[in-house]
């Protein structure tokens, strides 16, 4: 049996009910803030408001945004990585069951650590004895861990004046 | 309905696909309606932490007003009932049947029948009748009326100074003026000044009522640092407008947390820093001040008791040292939805190690746990061992005193256990087991020993005869 023509745009109503809420909810909650480069929208939860804090005080915040270090640097794994940390960090802050205080993830470590080696490709490549090379070696961040995002007292000030 | 036909319309759909996509339509709509209302819940959570419901003023002295404006702070404070043990610290709930004079039905572990070494340490002395492991805050009040050193032992009303909220009833018996409120109870009696107080640790002994900012107010804290500052050649110093906001965070905790005694006839209490707060620097101030807490019973010497020093090893620690304060690791910040709160269940790190340690050590739990239980055995050991050895010296003295020693033969002896003593307690009644200050705590342990063998040395007939067996 058919559907009526009145029912059918009864119901295309209600899916453009439907995509009104999702395009609200996305604006409201500045989903679009999400595919910019812009700092600030990483703190849009206040999750990572230490980290923000600490980037703001850090070395490299005049010339690296959370983008340059966090996500490759191709379009494409720029916005699958986007895609899919957006993606589980909404699902777990939604949730709330997260591990605290936060940790990088070995994937998102990798991605860090790679993005250190592109821009300092200079030094990385004149460091490069096998003991900072492949899976086992040294990573960058080991030794540097507050150039992007200065961590410890920095921090905690910061989150006490807000 | 401009067309009744029931014909079948060339793109109109059959009923079953309808309903299935209406269905996951609906489902789609309930579940970002959610999450939108999820979103709206956190962004308000961030916006606004605090409504406030009741007026606080300085006389405001019950924790359960302030619970009204600070729900979350005053849930975790209230949760310092819990008793859980650490390997080596912390107090468990042993179940008591209430007597008439004590109504408690939960007490901890007594801490002289575990270790019957203590008994002989403070033989003579309050101590060796009750000693039970500290709980939590909630129980400051309670176990301290309770306490057999107090209802066997007539104690001053100095005691209250940390064992109740006493800012209010404080400024009360002052006119207005907290020292002397301070000073009149101190003169009382323990059960008559006992009757002015109702709360444990509350809201107002660390807060001002109006901006909710750090504030010392107790008296004991307000004088002793201003001691050591004026040691430090910092004259006048006045804790609540010169501390920086990072250094409130242990002066709170330092208000009470330390090693102190009574004064004079005034029974005043005093914490003995003019001269540092490094265990030596305290044994000179009491040298310096004539001040013996009691005569030890078995040997005659005139004997000291460390009390709770946390913040003086604190101070000596690579903690202290990098600025972190009490408050860093026992109240960590603690998330509630999109809120971040410092957690008001003050408790031990060890229970807690993911807020209290990883924020700055980025290693796992179990890693964690194992170094800070790694320095509290090594710690408990050598403090097992010193303890044997003091109870050596106390042996040995009292046998030469039996023996029929003179008091001049057996001075430099008592010397030696009166120092080591309180080295020994110095570490022992301290609440993390060496992990304040595990290089400190092993040291003043060392210098105990040392200090205990040189005391042994002097009961000894004089070298050119042969020693004495040991036992």
């Amino acid at each position: 049996m058919r559907v009526p023509r009145a029912a059918a745009l009864v119901f295309v109503a209600l899916l453009g009910v439907v995509l009104g809420l999702g395009v609200y909810t996305f604006a409201y909650a500045r989903g679009w803030s999400y595919l910019t480069n812009d700092p600030k929208a990483c703190a849009n939860c206040h999750v990572m408001n230490e980290q923000y804090d600490g980037w703001v005080k850090a070395s490299h915040r005049s010339v690296a945004v959370c983008n340059d270090c966090h996500v490759p640097p191709d379009f494409l794994g720029k916005y699958a990585t986007k895609a899919q940390n957006g993606f589980w960090h909404s699902f777990y802050f939604t949730t709330q069951t997260f591990h605290e205080p936060i940790r990088a993830t070995r994937k998102s470590r990798g991605i860090a650590e790679a993005n250190c080696r592109r821009c300092h490709a200079t030094v990385a490549l004149g460091m490069g004895t096998p003991s900072h090379e492949g899976p086992r070696g040294v990573s960058c961040i080991r030794c540097h861990s507050s150039v992007g995002h200065m961590e410890l007292g920095a921090t905690s000030v910061a989150a006490e004046t807000r | 309905m401009t067309d009744p036909s029931p014909a079948p319309s060339p793109r109109g759909w059959t009923r079953g696909p309808f309903i299935s996509i209406l269905a996951v339509t609906a489902v789609a709509a309930a579940a970002i309606t959610g999450l939108l209302v999820n979103i709206v819940e956190r962004k308000q959570e961030a916006r606004n932490p605090f409504f406030r419901v009741v007026e606080l003023d300085d006389d405001t002295e019950d924790p359960a007003t302030w619970g009204k404006n600070f729900p979350l702070q005053y849930d975790a404070y209230l949760r310092t009932v819990d008793q859980q043990r650490t390997r080596y610290g912390g107090s468990e709930a042993l179940p008591r049947s209430p007597t008439e004079a004590d109504p408690r039905s939960v007490v901890s572990q007594e801490r002289i029948e575990e270790d019957p070494r203590l008994r002989t340490m403070w033989a003579g002395y309050a101590f060796a009748v009750d000693f039970r492991k500290k709980r939590g805050h909630a129980y400051m009040l309670e176990d301290q009326t309770y306490t057999e050193r107090v209802q066997q032992f007539k104690q001053p009303g100095t005691c209250i100074h940390c064992h109740a909220s006493v800012y209010v009833p404080y400024r009360k018996a002052g006119d207005g003026d907290l020292i002397k409120g301070f000073e009149a109870f101190n003169r009382m009696p323990y059960a008559e000044a006992r009757k002015s107080f109702t709360h444990p640790i509350a809201c107002i002994d660390c807060h001002d009522p109006a901006t909710m900012a750090l504030r010392v107010t107790r008296p004991g804290f307000l004088e002793g640092i201003k001691a050591l500052k004026a040691s430090q050649g910092v004259p006048d110093y006045d804790v609540n407008t010169a501390a920086t906001r990072q250094e409130m965070r242990s002066f709170v905790c330092g208000q009470c947390h330390v090693e102190y005694y009574f004064e004079g006839p005034e029974k005043r209490l005093t914490y003995p820093w003019a001269k540092g707060l490094k265990v030596e620097n305290i044994v000179t101030y009491y040298q310096e001040a004539g001040f013996t807490d009691w005569t030890h019973a078995e040997t005659g010497a005139p004997t000291l008791k460390a009390q709770h020093p946390e913040f003086e090893m604190w101070s000596q620690g690579i903690h202290a040292r990098s600025g972190v304060a009490c408050a860093d690791c026992h109240m960590p910040y603690t998330r509630v939805g999109a809120l971040k709160i410092s957690d008001h269940h003050v408790r031990s790190p060890l229970l807690n190690v993911s807020n209290a340690c990883q924020t700055c050590h980025k290693w796992p739990e179990d890693e964690l746990r194992a170094r800070a239980e790694l320095i509290q055995e090594r710690t408990v050991n050598l403090r097992n061992r010193a303890l044997d050895a003091l109870v050596a010296l106390i042996g040995d003295i009292k046998a030469a005193k039996d023996a029929g020693a003179t008091d001049a033969a057996l001075g430099a002896a008592r010397d030696a256990q009166r120092r080591a003593q309180f080295y020994v307690d110095f570490v022992e009644s301290e609440n993390s087991n060496g992990f304040h200050a595990p290089q400190e705590a092993t040291r003043i342990l060392g210098d105990a020993i040392d200090e205990i063998r040189k005391g042994q040395l002097t009961l000894r007939p004089s070298p050119a005869m042969k020693p004495r067996p040991r036992s």
